[in-house]
Order: C-alpha cells, then sequence, then structure tokens
C-alpha cells in the first residue's frame, strides 16, 4: 500500500481510543489503580500523536499551502483545549472523583472524535494531495523523529 | 480546495443550531395538544385532519427542524463545506419553517383554504432557501466522503419530498384533482425513507463507530446501502405510479418496497450489532436512544412486509402503527439520542471560546446530567408504546398516548434549555467580571 498520511494518523486516532476506553472503563469499574496507568498510557500516546502532527505535519502543510491561519490553526487550538482536559482527567483520578471524572471523559471523547473526524475528513486527505510527493519522507521523519516521551 | 481547507475555521455561532434544536419540542409538545384536543378523533383514520395535523407538526416541525439546523452546523465539519450566509439562511429558515408548519397544522384542522395557501408559500419559500444553500454547499463539498454522499442522497430526497408535498397541498388549497394516494405514497416514501432515513444512515456510518466507540460498519455497507436506497427509491416511484396498470407492475413496486425495507433492516441490525460490541462499559443515553431507533426500524420493516403483500388494503391500525414507528419510533428516537451528545457539547464548546469560558468549566455532565436525560428517555419510550397502542385501542390510549408525547418534549425542552440558560449564565458572569 502507498504511503498516506491519513491512513497512518487514522490508525494512530484508533489506538490512542482503545487506551481511552480502558482507562474509561476502570475508572467506571472503580478500579484506581489500573486506571491510573492506562490513562498514563492514553496521554502518552496522545500527546505524542499531537507532538508529531504540531512539529512534521502541520508546518508542512502551511508552508505548501500558505495557510497558517487555515485548519492547522484550527487543529491546535482544539489540540490545545485536550490539554486542558487531560488535567482535569489527572486531577479526578488522584482524587478518585468518579462523577466528574466520567463527565470530563465525556467531554473529552466528544472533543477528541470531532476533532479526528475533521483530520481523517478534511486534514489528512489535503495534506496527502497538497504534499503528494513530500509524503513518504515526511512520514519517514514522523516515524524516527517524533519527540521525546514527555 | 481553498475553500475547503480555509472552512475549518467556519463552524457557525451557536444560535444557529440551537434556535432550531430549542424549537422542535415546542412542536412536540404541539402535537401532543392537538390529539388531547381531539381525542379519539384523530385516530378514526389516517387522512383525518387531526392525522395530517400531527404527522406534520411531527415531520416538519420537530424531525426537519433538527435536521436542518444539524445540517448547519455539520456541513462544515464533516464535509468541510461550510453553508453560505450561514446566520442568515438560518434565521430565515427558522421563521419559515416554524410558521410554515404552524399554518400547515392550522389549515389541515380548520379546513380553511386562505391558511393552506399561506402555509404552501411559507414552506416552499423555507425549503427553497434551505435546499439551496444546502445544495450549495454540497456541490463545493469532497465527494469521497461516505457521510456526504448520504447528505446529498438526503438532500435530493427531500427536493422530491417537497415537491410532492406542495402538489398535494395545492391539490387541497386549489381543487386540483390529483392521484391522492398514489402522491401520498410518494411523499411519504421519499420524506421518511429518503430525506429522513438517508440522512441518519449517512451520518450513522460516521457518528456511529466514532462517538459511541463501536467498531466500523461493515465497508461493503458503507459504500453501497445509501446508493442502492436511493436507486430503489428511484426505480419504486414510477411503478408504484403505475400499480394500477397492471398486476406485474403492481408487484414489480411491492417488491422494490420490500427491498427497501430490507436495506433499512440491515443498517438497523448491523447498528445494534455493533453497539453491543462497543468499547465503553458506561451506560451512554444516545446509544439507548438509538437501540430503540433501530429497534423501530426492525419493526416498522417486517409490520411493511407484513402490509405489502396483503391483498386488500392494510387496516387503519397497522397503517398508523406503520407511521409512528417510522416518525416517532426511528426518527424522533435517533435525533433526541444525537440531541444529547451535540447540545451540550456545543455549550461546551461555545464556553470554551468565550472571555466568561475562564476558570472551571461545567463538563458535558454537568451542561445536561444523566439523571435528567435518563428521566425524558423514560417518558419517550411510553409515548412510543402508547402512541403505537393507540392506533390499536384509541379509546383507551388516546388520552395517555397524549399525555406521555408532551410530557417526553417538554422535559426535552426542559433539557435542552437548561443546557442554553447555564451557558447564557456563564457568559454572563464573565463578561460582569
Amino acid at each position: 500500500m502507498a504511503d498516506s498520511i491519513y491512513i497512518e494518523l487514522s490508525m494512530d486516532h484508533r489506538r490512542c481510543d482503545e487506551l481511552f476506553s480502558a482507562a474509561e472503563n476502570q475508572v467506571h469499574r472503580g478500579d484506581w489503580i489500573d486506571a491510573e496507568k492506562s490513562l498514563r498510557d492514553f496521554l502518552d500516546a496522545t500527546l505524542r500523536h499531537f507532538e508529531v502532527e504540531e512539529t512534521f505535519l502541520f508546518p508542512a502543510f502551511e508552508a505548501r499551502t500558505g495557510q497558517a491561519m487555515g485548519p492547522t490553526r484550527i487543529m491546535h487550538l482544539e489540540h490545545q483545549q485536550m490539554r486542558v482536559l487531560f488535567k482535569d482527567l489527572g486531577q479526578d483520578i488522584e482524587r478518585r472523583d468518579r462523577g466528574h471524572y466520567l463527565g470530563s471523559s465525556e467531554t473529552l471523547l466528544t472533543l477528541l472524535q470531532q476533532h479526528n473526524l475533521k483530520e481523517e475528513q478534511v486534514l489528512y486527505p489535503l495534506s496527502d494531495r497538497a504534499l503528494a510527493g513530500e509524503v513518504p519522507e515526511l512520514l519517514q521523519r514522523m516515524r524516527a523523529g517524533g519527540p521525546p516521551r514527555p | 480546495m481553498a475553500t475547503a481547507a480555509l472552512s475549518l475555521e467556519q463552524a457557525p455561532p451557536i444560535s444557529v443550531p440551537l434556535r432550531f434544536f430549542l424549537t422542535a419540542p415546542l412542536f412536540g409538545i404541539t402535537a401532543a395538544l392537538v390529539l388531547l384536543a381531539l381525542g379519539t378523533g384523530a385516530w378514526t383514520t389516517r387522512w383525518s385532519a387531526g392525522a395530517l395535523a400531527v404527522t406534520h407538526l411531527m415531520t416538519l416541525g420537530f424531525l426537519a427542524m433538527v435536521m436542518i439546523g444539524a445540517l448547519m452546523q455539520m456541513l462544515p465539519v464533516v464535509a468541510g463545506a461550510p453553508v453560505a450566509r450561514v446566520r442568515a439562511v438560518s434565521r430565515v429558515v427558522h421563521v419559515l419553517l416554524s410558521l410554515g408548519t404552524l399554518a400547515l397544522a392550522g389549515g389541515f384542522l380548520s379546513g380553511k383554504v386562505p391558511v393552506l395557501r399561506l402555509a404552501l408559500v411559507l414552506l416552499a419559500l423555507a425549503f427553497i432557501v434551505f435546499i439551496g444553500a444546502a445544495a450549495g454547499s454540497l456541490v463545493r463539498a469532497r465527494a469521497a466522503a461516505v457521510t456526504v454522499r448520504g447528505m446529498r442522497y438526503s438532500v435530493t430526497a427531500l427536493a422530491v419530498t417537497v415537491c410532492m408535498g406542495l402538489l398535494l397541498g395545492s391539490g387541497l388549497a386549489w381543487h386540483w384533482p390529483l392521484a391522492v394516494p398514489e402522491l401520498t405514497a410518494l411523499h411519504l416514501f421519499w420524506g421518511l425513507l429518503g430525506w429522513v432515513g438517508l440522512l441518519v444512515i449517512g451520518v450513522g456510518f460516521q457518528v456511529v463507530p466514532m462517538f459511541q466507540t463501536t467498531p466500523p460498519y461493515p465497508r461493503i455497507m458503507t459504500s453501497h446501502l445509501t446508493r442502492l436506497i436511493f436507486v430503489t427509491l428511484l426505480l419504486w416511484s414510477p411503478a408504484k405510479w403505475f400499480a394500477g396498470h397492471s398486476l406485474l407492475v403492481h408487484d414489480s413496486a411491492a417488491t422494490l418496497a420490500s427491498l427497501l425495507g430490507l436495506g433499512y433492516a440491515l443498517f438497523a441490525a448491523a447498528t445494534l450489532a455493533l453497539q453491543r460490541r462497543r468499547r465503553r462499559e458506561m451506560p451512554d443515553i444516545t446509544v439507548r436512544f438509538w437501540r430503540i431507533g433501530m429497534a423501530s426500524l426492525l419493526a416498522g420493516a417486517v409490520l411493511g412486509w407484513a402490509g405489502l403483500w396483503e391483498s386488500k388494503a392494510a387496516s387503519t391500525s397497522l397503517e398508523f402503527t406503520w407511521g409512528i414507528l417510522a416518525i416517532f419510533g426511528f426518527g424522533v428516537s435517533v435525533i433526541n439520542g444525537m440531541l444529547y451528545k451535540i447540545v451540550p457539547f456545543l455549550v461546551w464548546v461555545h464556553l470554551q471560546a468565550n472571555p466568561g469560558g475562564r476558570g472551571k468549566l461545567p463538563n458535558m455532565k454537568e451542561i445536561v446530567p444523566d439523571r435528567r436525560a435518563g428521566i425524558q428517555f423514560w417518558l419517550h419510550l411510553s409515548a412510543l408504546l402508547l402512541l403505537a397502542g393507540a392506533a390499536w385501542m384509541p379509546r383507551l390510549l388516546a388520552y395517555p398516548a397524549a399525555v406521555a408525547l408532551g410530557s417526553s418534549n417538554l422535559f426535552l425542552w426542559a433539557n435542552l434549555t437548561g443546557a442554553y440558560r447555564l451557558y447564557a449564565r456563564i457568559l454572563a458572569s464573565g463578561i460582569s467580571r
């Protein structure tokens, strides 16, 4: 199969989705110790995904299309909104506040999924088209040079 | 490409979708009041003034009202193609659709021709503006997306539905001789199995796996189902129109109609199967509403098959039950469930973007508490069962059904306006700070 930003990053979304649900299910069951670990795994994977996009994909897209104020700006803004919710989830786990965690995770899930929807429906296909020739090399840099884990 | 790329920024202001969402339950309440006023009188035949008024209060005032608001919101997000002049379009369409629907119901109930004529003009204008705006956006949208295809078929089906509806209405208002039974069949199939059904399927392919955390729909289904249903509707229409001419044409129409039922039954079965495999263990109110919707779709398909192949005309009770399953059991359930995701999220996201939104903000479950949505869920389910029951036992159940329908919509309205009031309060406190 040809290299594609769409396939690569959509698959990463699905991987993050799995980790998100694991953490939420454990909180739902009151399984706090496991939940702490699952949330950490989810946050690691997701923050890494954000950084890969913000370090490699967005600048390449902006450089090629000349749209620094376009779709990438919104995607960046939503990353920031999610980072705030990540903090809430961490606090809720520390406080063992099940009700608040489930409310925050519902909000995060919705924000995350509509964000993924926009990326998968609009931004990734546009990027594959706009960056055409550069895609294989860009993907390689994304895989190899992903920033170190936080 | 440039327009599509820019579009992610142009999510419309919160007033655009909310005006439609907050109005819809008011039409549900109006329908309940009409049912209360008429008692068993509404249930004599599906052609009665009361039945026609209530049907259109629900299909235009509730279903189309929310679907139009949701499309205004979703077109930029899912299709990457915002609606041009979205504020003005939504304001105009909202007013015309609201007044037109009230006038239509009033025209049916009063039998006054001028009221009916006014309704037809208002509704024609509402749909010309909306379909024009939506088509402009859908033409520019990326063709590849499964959901965009569903939306295109759906809006095309809406155009057919509206034309048939206007024709039927003009027949009443200007006393034209029309083939009313055939036109009505076309009007309601294009409306329910085209406009409503194809939008639910097209959007469902996308949102069920993502927001209800299920595995994806089978590829073969997402690539072909909406097109097959649309083409079947196209083939069925002339067959139905000429069904009286020969037995062969009549049977072709019946076969095509059963295929439509099969298409929807497959979608419902797939959705229910996927929901059983959802990743989240936490109960989800939207999933529960969708389960009722899909069960109604399956029941409707079975009833449809049973009714189709009966030689004599389907009984009044059977016809009522089919309509209730399709409009209320399927359409209203699915839409009601979606509102509990869309409205709290819109409130949350718009609070984020406002100066009053700094500091600790309520999350979605604080914006619409689960308990309150849960109560409305049970009211909705009771309304569905009582309405279906009233189709068979109007004397016993006509009033309880009307009361349940009214309470469910009142509660929905309270839940949605509660979310909006919270939004307005936080915004005001932020500005005064």
